[in-house]
């Protein structure tokens, strides 16, 4: 078993830890760093549950090795909240909106939304619908999920209320 | 008051931060990881396993075989059901043993390799050599009852195959017939007959199945994914031939269950495995492939049905046969069908003379079935609804109304039930109303009534009913714990588990309003510890609310007693002493008592006194018999691409009478997950095993499709609340309910967007296809 070391920054940290060479994101960052928010559902790219964002971009970690990371940023939920305790918007109107039931998928799914959110673009729930389509969740039948990444959205970018008017 | 307000998850803030924690986050750093080694075959015996070759794989520590001395010497069963103390009564059937040499299906439990890594445990597993006998597959119900010659029963136990079969014929007295076939034959009325199949789904609960075992001094400590802990721990405790109290289950956040976890699943071999090993830590976790193949799904089935009705929209009669494909194993066996065709019988029981059904299990050697929410009844409702919806178009009548002149009334009680199960609230007229509103029944049918061309639209409609518990038929029980704070805040410990439905956060309410605490004040233990936690047997019937309220209500009455006697100590003059928001209060006039003393004084008093020292806590148990009816009315707007056998759901809007509602907002919840459920069970949603070998073909999200966000419409929860006089606080259930009625109201819509009946899910392009063809659209 081959073993090298990884060096990164994870939520914000730069991070160096050992790594099997044949290990995937997944692995690294849920075994070896203690990052519990990157769940393992599927290990294919099927279901979206270990979904990070690296350099911003989301990505399914069991479909990528933890060799490849090396300098790239990652960020999981963990590095979402204000030192503050404040949840960040996108957990807030998770929270908020009900959109959370068992759990497991809600981590990979909010980082999706963090990619969305960080466009400064406004989505319509169809677009919402799709660009979250990578992310199975079999508790909630999205509506509520659609409906905090939707106020999520409006929040951030400061069209906040019915009509749409910058707030 | 707590109870009806929108209150936010006790748990929401942990999940959206990863600090809720799972089995799997839980796992200490040092373990060994075991892998089940698998039969190649779905029937026939094992006749040798050479591990030489996979023992020298480095990294392996042990292999252990169907043909090891220590195997436990019995079989045990595997539904999440509480022990039955009397051994005549047993109804679960125990079919199993954790390693096992005869092979029943596919992928059959035959070996067991624990290995360092998981790397070294696949390649062990890649090196092992059996050698089998092999014997022809039964694979669905004219195999069974009429096997190949020579080919030997799955069970010897049950040498023809069927696990069970009964018949339940209402009473024919006072209608002028001696048999419901005479019914069904007389020229005076309408008739019909159907056949309908439903799939295999699987639960598809994003968290796999996983467990870790390790021993603490002589007792083994089982922490599992899943909807039973207690018993678990039975289960453990018998497969190992060990005291129950020498297991301790530990059940963490879960990621879904929906039934497959209300099951014994791989938790006994896992701690026989742990104990071989002199108590080492050993991590039992399933792949996504392992989980669809070889833990449970919805027992496929096959209905034949009659109905007979007149010209006046009257049900006159009507019959159905259940067969249910339990595979293997019985798992829960008859307990599923049967449990559906009392919901067939309940649903429509409004005008007709008659009601026969028949529930029978079998055997084959498919893969092991097992529980799925709302247990049998989304498909007996899918036969039942099959039939409205046939009926309401041949006849050009409004499916509303047909439906709700049928349906169940206030005061229908059941004559197959051992206790009184009695409809004693009924909010049905009004979740039909309310929901015919809200999908623009009326409107909807106009404008879509001359469509011709390849788009055309339709709305549909289906109801459910569905029982509160098993309360009456099999034990009700729960227990729960309170023990008040130094602040005055409520501890609360209960052996209901929290699997994602939110009964932690409506728990809490219940206690805040029956205590008489602000629900900030109440903390519930989330974690079930059966060393610690009160009794619970889990979640499954959509029981938890109904059943384990009572316990609440009846542990918080005493709770307060014991808190009013101390207040009356520290408030000798006190009069009209009560707990009313975390004060005590009292004064002369009753309407308007006066604050006294807040609860957390007291309590910190209580707590630190010289003179009389107290930690006030309260527990108990509460059983109970009563049950009662869950209804709902599903309505759907569908749009069918006919060449391309596309059906698109528009719209869903679901209402439901589940009684007084605790949280508006988690169960709207429940509703919108119970509908994507359906929808995909209508739609997508089928195992497939392939009759030659009896594999399962589509073992993995990519070719077994749940609904995604492309798939679901925005969706319409609500309630038409009534007041249940069986349930604690006037509620009734409602877990798996919503489960049940949109995909028979899809089926509806396509009924009437195209003119075609469909009666076998799910409705894919294949299956709408041939229909399509046979009526000539393309």
């Amino acid at each position: 078993m081959e073993m090298k070391i990884l060096s990164c920054t994870v939520n914000g940290k730069p991070v160096q830890v050992g790594y099997d060479v044949r290990e995937c994101l997944l692995d690294t960052l849920h075994d070896r760093l203690g990052l519990t928010s990157v769940k393992r559902g599927c290990e294919v790219g099927e279901c979206g549950a270990c979904t990070v964002l690296i350099d911003g971009v989301a990505t399914d970690t069991c479909l990528y090795l933890t060799a490849w990371a090396e300098g790239k940023t990652i960020e999981t939920v963990e590095g979402l909240q204000a030192p503050d305790g404040t949840l960040d918007p996108v957990q807030q109107a998770f929270v908020d909106e009900f959109a959370v039931q068992c759990g497991f998928c809600i981590p990979g799914i909010i980082m999706s939304a963090e990619e969305l959110v960080r466009t400064g673009k406004t989505y319509t729930r169809d677009e919402i619908r799709k660009a979250l389509s990578g992310h199975l969740c079999r508790c909630t039948g999205y509506q509520n999920i659609i409906t905090a990444v939707e106020r999520a959205v409006d929040l951030v970018n400061g069209f906040v209320g019915e009509d749409g008017d910058a707030a | 008051m707590a109870i009806g307000k929108s209150a936010t998850r006790v748990d929401a803030v942990d999940k959206v931060t990863g600090r809720a924690l799972f089995t799997a986050d839980l796992v200490p750093h040092q373990h060994l990881v075991a892998k089940v080694v698998r039969s190649a075959i779905a029937s026939g015996r094992v006749l040798s396993i050479d591990v030489s070759e996979a023992q020298k794989v480095e990294g392996v520590i042990a292999i252990f075989t169907c043909f090891d001395p220590d195997l436990p010497s019995y079989q045990i069963y595997t539904a999440g059901h509480p022990w039955v103390v009397d051994p005549a009564h047993r109804g679960d059937i125990e079919d199993r043993h954790i390693l096992d040499a005869r092979v029943r299906q596919y992928g059959d439990n035959i070996a067991v390799v624990v290995a360092e890594d998981t790397v070294a445990a696949d390649r062990a597993l890649r090196r092992i050599k059996v050698e089998y006998e092999e014997y022809p597959i039964i694979f669905d119900y004219e195999d069974a009852v009429q096997p190949p010659a020579g080919t030997p029963p799955i069970h010897e136990e049950c040498p023809s195959n069927v696990q069970a079969e009964w018949d339940t014929q209402t009473s024919l007295e006072g209608t002028g017939y001696d048999s419901i076939e005479e019914i069904h034959g007389d020229p005076a009325y309408h008739h019909g007959s159907y056949t309908m199949r439903t799939p295999r789904q699987q639960q598809a609960h994003i968290e796999t199945c996983l467990s870790y075992c390790y021993m603490e001094g002589d007792r083994l400590v089982c922490v599992t994914s899943t909807q039973i802990p207690h018993i678990i721990r039975q289960s453990i405790g018998l497969a190992l031939e060990i005291p129950w109290g020498k297991v301790r289950v530990v059940k963490p956040c879960v990621g879904g269950g929906f039934g497959n976890k209300q099951d014994v699943l791989y938790e006994p071999l896992n701690a026989w495995v742990c104990k071989k090993l002199g108590g080492r830590c050993v991590l039992l976790e399933l792949s996504r492939e392992e989980v669809f193949a070889y833990t449970r799904s919805r027992q496929p089935k096959r209905f034949e049905a009659k109905a007979t009705w007149d010209d006046d929209m009257n049900l006159v009669a009507r019959s159905c046969e259940g067969y249910s494909n339990s595979g293997g194993y019985a798992s829960h066996g008859q307990a599923i069908v049967a449990n559906g065709q009392g919901s067939f019988r309940y649903m429509y029981s409004g005008q007709e003379k008659a009601c026969y059904t028949k529930a029978l299990t079998y055997y084959s050697n498919q893969s092991t079935a097992g529980a799925m929410r709302a247990y049998g009844v989304p498909e007996s409702t899918w036969a039942a609804e099959c039939m409205m919806s046939d009926i309401a178009y041949d006849m050009g009548w409004d499916g509303a109304d047909f439906r709700l002149k049928n349906a169940i009334k206030l005061g229908y009680s059941d004559p197959f039930w051992p206790a009184p199960l009695v409809c004693v609230s009924n909010g049905l007229p009004e979740c039909i109303q309310r929901g015919k509103e809200l999908i623009g029944w009326e409107e909807k049918k106009k404008l879509y009534a001359n469509e011709t061309g390849p788009i055309r639209h339709g709305v549909g409609m289906a109801l459910l009913c569905y029982k509160c518990s098993v309360a009456g038929l099999e034990l009700e029980t729960a227990s729960a714990r309170m023990l008040l704070a130094e602040d005055g805040s409520v501890m609360l410990e209960l052996g209901a588990t929290e699997i994602g439905q939110g009964c932690d956060t409506v728990m809490s309410q219940m206690c805040a309003d029956a205590v008489g605490v602000p629900l900030e004040a109440v903390h519930i233990l989330s974690t079930q510890d059966t060393d610690v936690s009160p009794y619970g047997a889990g979640a499954y019937a959509s029981r938890q609310t109904y059943v384990t309220g009572i316990a609440i209500k009846k542990v918080a009455a005493e709770l307060r007693e014991k808190i009013l006697a101390y207040a009356a100590e520290l408030i000798p003059d006190g009069v009209n002493l009560d707990l009313r928001d975390g004060w005590i209060v009292g004064g002369p006039d009753r309407d308007n008592p006066q604050p006294l003393m807040e609860l957390g004084e007291l309590s910190c008093i209580a707590y630190y006194s010289r003179t009389n020292s107290q930690q006030i806590s309260a527990e108990g148990t509460a059983q109970t018999d009563l049950n009662s009816f869950c209804l709902g009315a599903s309505f759907v707007e569908v749009e069918v691409d006919i060449p391309l056998c596309k059906v698109q759901v528009k719209n869903v809007v679901q209402v439901h009478d589940s009684g007084q509602i605790i949280n508006p907002a988690t169960a709207a919840g429940q509703v919108h997950g119970g509908i994507a459920q359906s929808i995909g069970f209508g739609l997508y949603e089928e195992l497939l095993e392939d009759p030659a070998t009896g594999r399962t073909l589509n073992d993995n999200f990519l070719d077994y499709k749940i609904p995604t966000t492309l798939d679901i419409p925005d969706l319409t929860a609500e309630f038409v609340e009534t007041w249940d006089p069986t349930g604690p606080f006037g509620n009734k259930s409602l877990g798996e309910p919503p489960a049940i009625p949109a995909a028979p109201a899809i089926r509806d819509a396509i009924l009437d967007a195209t003119g075609v009946k469909l009666y076998e899910a799910p409705m894919t392009p294949q299956r709408l296809y041939e229909g399509f063809q046979a009526a000539g659209l393309v």
